[in-house]
């Protein structure tokens, strides 16, 4: 007799979403999380409720994304409703900042390919420096123009994940805590989960960030994920001054400023932290001069978990039926969708949008085939 | 770019200073970085330009750091005041602000002085105007002369509320009163260190001279107190507390508290150096080999950095740390590492032989360890033990998830002041020991430096 | 001695004056005093309010840990009081809550 109806294994963003998305629909869940010092991407999110830009060479994504960051204003006050805790949700559109003319004109190029494949519903706008400074006067004169997205917004990262695991336990749900999941053995219709001590699961999802790399075969998975480096620099509280979120810097509810280069392109990556902090200020001071002698208080480096593609993977397994794998490197967009949406998919409902296959891990095996 | 040095001594307390004059002897060109205007650290603070004055209320103790400070006008000591470092790595690379300028500097051999600082006593109401550590006393007499002449309440437990009592009696400021919070019981649990604390007797000779100096001084003085809260609304204007079951309630414009003082780990932590949990001082320290060395073959800890020793095995122990340095570099042969480092050990040893009993004498109460619900522990973003205890209930493990959860330890200090009281508070709520739980993860830079510094900062080429 | 103030000095005439202003106040200072210590010297208790609850606070530690001394010396906003030198006609000022963007100092001044 299985202990628990749903094991998810990791209690970041996306575990904790779906988690409480199943058991908001009434099956029983048991989390199992890591210890204090656990790597975790979801305490290094950059906090962005974001659309723009994302879904190139899969528009499914784009329009998951998009049906996500629609969904996050009923599910932020759903989480405020049972928890008491404002996830400092804001929807005011974003921008994406750019330097040099060719990265705008890259940055355009991209939007301008994704609005195609969404058969034209795309409404990003291209401002020009005048019309930037409109919006956000602080930008600098070295900003060359940004990109704009009605649906962009931000929220904290921190406060979701306390909201998300406040609401699944006063949903009734169940965490494990303190002990690391080393392998998930299938048993007769059932998993077995060996941790401190080994639990039985009738079905399990596997949420593990790069974890899920190792998990995922052992229940005939497939999540080829590995980090991917980035650094955020967080700075002292500051009146507010930002009205609009942006790709490279945002500033949260609590009035700090944070600085992220979260632009996969930058190729920061291989470089030693100092040298790239110095280079993450560099940018931050040209688009914004202002922040000159504001202080930075903290410096993480935040691994992202990537898949080869970039997007995320949501798959059941044949080969044993009640095995699951979730993994994304957007787990506040996202997050909407996995609780109210993916979680219902996973807890055996009709998929409520017909293109959730194709987040299939398949698509890595049938790309490395070809 | 700056050219590597051979060696790099942060922080010019004792430890800093006896480093310094160590190298110095071995001919050896050391960079000394310290984040105040002059040397000494906090024990010898403005020693080089205090007048006859200063040193007679401070007492022979303070002055007897002299001879210490004449290293910092030796010819081949780069002595840098005033440069606040942010970052160490794990390679020997220090970076610091000095005079709003951010730099880096490779060393062969780093070694961390960064002393000690006051341990956090939460209690409702310490975070008023006006409440400030014993400590912080003791700097306004050392570097400015300015001390409380009435109207003062020095309240908790340990040697330094002792002493800063005798030197403001002797400086003729009328205290309102003494609250010594150190559990009745403590002195029954000291007895079975008192043989080892009486052969270096000089600890506890001093110890009763203060105790001789309060006592004829007619300054009220409570022992056993607990309970503390400080009241005042814009700012602190009174102390109650009970003793006995009796409650007491003394005005005062300032209270200025000391329940001990605890390593600064905050580069060792920074860089990923294993601490273990000192049971006795109730404090992590780094570990370290019997020279100060840690697992990383260019960093060392010596002084209270690396556990609380006090000033005078902290100077021994930073002639330790230089010797083993200075052998690392390839400076000193181990045979002269060791004869001159014979003196220094045996010094050291026999400083921290009363340690044990002072530690065990002055443990902390109990109340300024698990605070009451509604008490704030981070003072810089004012969570309270009860949002604590709130997210361990929800499923924290330790500091770094309810750190997520609530913002303790992200404000402008880093998690210096709460860092130990939040550990132990979810120890005792999840009901495990303290080294169980852990501390803060540190991370760089451990002082806040500005954009713009960093975006100027001159990186040291590519080795 | 400053009236209102509990705290006093040592007898030292070695020590030079300085003068300084706090919230436009003159403050008499002496060399080597830090900025903290010559305002607690003066009778100042508050030096700024919380950007969390607005709630009055003062210098605590003296020595650089504690970051509650923060202060605007200057122009320069959110400076340690007790980590800075006092020095002749310098402008101090308290800060309330959060800082503002930019300083009064415009970048490249020094």
């Amino acid at each position: 007799m299985p202990e628990t109806e749903f094991a998810v294994v990791g209690g970041g963003l996306v575990g904790m979403a779906v988690a409480y998305g199943l058991q908001r629909r009434g099956h029983q869940v048991t989390v199992f999380d890591e210890g204090d010092i656990a790597y975790r991407a979801s305490r290094g999110n950059f906090g962005l409720v974001w659309v723009q830009g994302k879904g190139a060479g899969m528009p499914d994504y784009a329009r998951w994304t998009r049906l996500s960051a629609a969904l996050w204003p009923e599910f932020a006050d759903e989480l405020k409703r049972k928890t008491d805790v404002d996830v400092e949700l804001t929807q005011p559109g974003g921008l994406d900042l750019c330097l040099t003319e060719s990265e705008l004109a890259d940055q355009v190029a991209r939007l301008e390919g994704l609005r195609d494949a969404l058969d034209g519903n795309y409404p990003f706008q291209v401002l020009d420096p005048g019309r930037l400074r409109g919006m956000v006067p602080e930008a600098g004169p070295a900003v060359s123009g940004a990109t704009y997205f009605p649906e962009d917004g931000h929220a904290n990262p921190l406060f979701l994940l306390r909201a998300l695991l406040g609401a699944f336990r006063a949903e009734g749900g169940r965490i494990e805590n303190g002990g690391t999941v080393s392998a998930i053995t299938p048993t007769r219709g059932a998993f077995r989960i060996e941790t401190e001590r080994p639990w039985e699961a009738a079905q399990v999802v596997l949420s593990a960030g790069l974890g899920n790399a190792k998990l995922g075969p052992m229940v005939g998975l497939n999540a080829p994920v590995k980090p991917n480096r980035g650094q955020v620099l967080i700075c002292e509280r500051v009146q507010p001054f930002l009205n609009y979120p942006t790709v490279q810097i945002r500033q949260i509810g609590t009035g700090s400023v944070q600085i992220g280069d979260s632009k996969e392109d930058v190729g920061f990556d291989d470089t030693t932290a100092p040298r790239v902090v110095a280079a993450i200020a560099r940018r931050a001071t040209r688009l914004f001069p202002l922040l000159e002698n504001v202080r930075v208080v903290r410096a993480w480096g935040a691994l992202r978990i990537m898949s080869p593609d970039g997007h995320p993977i949501y798959d059941r397994s044949t080969e044993h039926p009640g095995a699951h794998l979730v993994t994304c490197h957007s787990g506040v967009t996202l997050a909407a969708a996995h609780a109210l949406v993916l979680a219902a998919w996973i807890g055996g409902g009709e998929p409520e949008i017909p293109y959730l296959e194709t987040f299939s891990g398949k698509r890595f095996q049938l790309s490395s085939a070809a | 770019m700056v050219d590597p040095v051979p060696l790099l001594i942060m922080g010019s307390g004792p430890a800093g200073l006896a480093a310094a004059q160590e190298a110095v002897r071995a001919g050896v060109g050391a960079l000394l970085l310290d984040e105040q205007p002059t040397g000494g650290g906090q024990i010898y603070r403005a020693l080089g330009e205090a007048t006859g004055e200063r040193q007679k209320t401070l007492g022979t103790d303070y002055a007897a750091g002299a001879p210490l400070l004449t290293v910092l006008s030796a010819q081949c000591l780069d002595h840098q005041p005033g440069a606040t470092v942010w970052e160490v790595s794990p390679d020997g690379t220090v970076y610091y602000t000095r005079q709003g300028q951010a730099r880096a500097v490779s060393a062969e051999q780093v070694i961390l002085c960064s002393g000690a600082m006051e341990r956090p006593m939460p209690f409702p109401g310490w975070t008023l105007p006006g409440v400030m550590t014993c400590g912080a006393a003791q700097i306004l007499l050392k570097g400015a002369g300015v001390f409380p002449a009435s109207g003062a309440v020095l309240a908790g437990s340990g040697p330094l509320l002792l002493l800063l009592a005798k030197q403001l009696i002797g400086a003729r400021a009328r205290l309102a009163a003494v609250v010594d919070t150190t559990p009745a019981d403590n002195y029954r649990g000291a007895l079975k260190y008192l043989p080892g604390a009486l052969r270096t007797p000089g600890y506890l000779l001093k110890g009763l001279s203060m105790i001789r100096t309060l006592s004829a001084s007619g300054v009220p003085w409570y022992r056993g107190a607990s309970g503390l809260e400080a009241i005042g609304d814009d700012a602190v204007a009174g102390l109650r507390f009970k003793v006995r079951g009796r409650q007491h309630e003394v005005a005062c414009s300032n209270l200025f508290l000391h329940q001990g003082v605890v390593p600064n780990v905050q580069l060792s932590r920074s860089l990923g150096l294993e601490h273990h949990w000192d049971g006795l001082q109730r404090c992590w320290r780094p570990i370290l080999d019997g020279w100060g060395a840690s697992a990383l073959e260019r960093i060392a800890v010596a002084g209270d950095a690396g556990g609380i020793m006090g000033a005078r095995a902290a100077e021994a122990h930073g002639r330790l740390a230089a010797l083993g340095a200075l052998n690392r570099i390839g400076v000193l042969s181990e045979t002269e590492r060791d004869r001159r480092a014979a003196g220094a050990r045996a010094v050291y040893r026999r400083e921290i032989l009363p340690r044990p009993f002072l530690d065990r004498l002055y443990r902390p109460h109990p109340d300024y360890l698990q605070p009451a619900d509604d008490t704030i522990v981070c003072r810089c973003e004012e969570v309270t033990a009860g949002q604590i205890r709130k997210y361990v209930e929800l499923g924290c493990l330790g500091p770094n998830q309810t750190k997520a959860f609530g913002r303790s330890g992200m404000g402008p200090c880093q998690g210096r002041v709460c860092g130990l009281t939040v550990s132990e508070i979810i120890a005792q709520a999840r009901g495990v020991p303290l080294e169980q739980v852990g501390y803060y993860r540190i991370r760089p830079p451990i002082k806040p430096v500005t954009l713009g510094e960093l975006a100027t900062l001159e990186q040291p080429e590519d080795a | 001695m400053a009236s209102g103030s509990n705290f006093h000095r040592l007898p030292e005439p070695e020590y030079k004056r300085l003068t300084m202003t706090f919230d436009g106040r003159t403050i008499e200072a002496r060399s080597g005093d830090s900025v903290a210590a010559a305002l607690i010297a003066a009778g100042v208790t508050v030096t700024r309010t919380t950007p969390v609850s607005g709630v009055s606070r003062g210098p605590y530690c003296m020595m650089g840990v504690c970051f509650e001394c923060l202060m605007e010396i200057d122009g320069v906003q959110n400076v340690q009081g007790c980590m800075v030198q006092v020095r002749e006609g310098m402008s101090v000022r308290s800060m309330a809550g959060a800082r503002t963007v930019s300083d009064a100092r415009t970048p490249g001044d020094g």
